[in-house]
């Protein structure tokens, strides 16, 4: 992985949001992530397939989701439930949008979502794995790439 | 009693639509948004396999269609649908921002092709685009 990939994943992610809610994300340093956990309330991860092989995932707070469910169902009150799938779609399209860049043969996975503070989310061991921290409004959040 | 309720909205020329898609907040943000369309809402679906049985049982005339799905991809699912109602209506909603897959996708019959993440007034235009109505 190189630095054009993560400003694929930082493009795309900063585009999500701006589109979703008028409002910039701001992605901070990306940095390797090392041996702590980077884990937060609810974690959507996809499996990546392909002519790039590896997983990416984004972990935020309940918070933060609920105030994007409520941007995109007009509902202040979003279940569990929602926030949840939230997390799962808000991985799928971050990661299906740099298709734009890689093309077809980067194949994505439908979303698994993990909640709670996990200990941490397993990655493969071989491969780096970058963290791209991510703040909109006052709520932060952190995409995890990890790709060959 | 559904059944009653939908002939009824039939013969009040509503559209009958299917939506489809693995995340039910997306199915309910498009579902809220097609209300001032005079859409009548026969099914929703979270994967390929119920909606294909849900597209045969109900007759719908639009249908909004995710890609990336559990059982069965969209991609697959057009092309059953195709071979079904060759005439029906599809916009494709989906994450997926490859040139190859939105070529693959209106070369299988799809009528529109839109980008997630999309707001309201992209997913009103698009269909409003696709229905002919502007």
């Amino acid at each position: 992985m190189n630095e054009t990939d993560l400003h694929f994943f930082i493009d795309s992610t900063v585009n999500y949001f701006e589109e979703i809610t008028g409002e910039q994300a701001i992605t901070g340093i990306p940095y390797l992530k090392g041996r702590e956990p980077v884990v937060l309330d609810y974690s959507g991860i996809i499996g990546i397939s392909g002519k790039r092989k590896g997983c990416i995932y984004i972990t935020t707070t309940k918070e933060m989701l609920k105030n994007i469910a409520a941007i995109i169902l007009d509902d202040n009150e979003a279940t569990v439930e929602t926030v949840k799938d939230l997390t799962g779609e808000i991985a799928n399209t971050i990661s299906g949008n740099v298709r734009e860049a890689y093309g077809s043969s980067f194949m994505i996975s439908v979303p698994v979502v993990i909640e709670g503070r996990a200990k941490d989310i397993r990655l493969p061991e071989e491969v780096q794995a970058f963290v791209i921290p991510i703040t909109w409004k006052e709520f932060k959040s952190y995409l995890v790439v990890c790709l060959e | 009693m559904q059944d009653e309720i939908k002939s009824e909205a039939n013969m009040q020329g509503k559209v009958k639509i299917l939506i489809v898609d693995d995340s039910m907040t997306i199915r309910q943000a498009i579902e809220k948004n097609l209300k001032e369309f005079q859409v009548e809402v026969v099914g929703t679906a979270g994967d390929g396999k119920t909606a294909l049985e849900l597209f045969k049982n109900e007759d719908p005339d639009v249908v909004t269609l995710d890609i990336t799905m559990p059982e069965l991809d969209g991609i697959t699912v057009l092309e059953e649908m195709m071979k079904i109602k060759r005439d029906v209506k599809v916009m494709v909603i989906t994450a997926l921002k490859d040139k190859a897959t939105g070529l693959r996708a209106i070369q299988l019959g799809a009528k529109s092709y839109l980008v997630k993440p999309f707001t309201s007034e992209k997913l009103k235009t698009a269909f409003s685009r696709m229905m002919g109505l502007n």
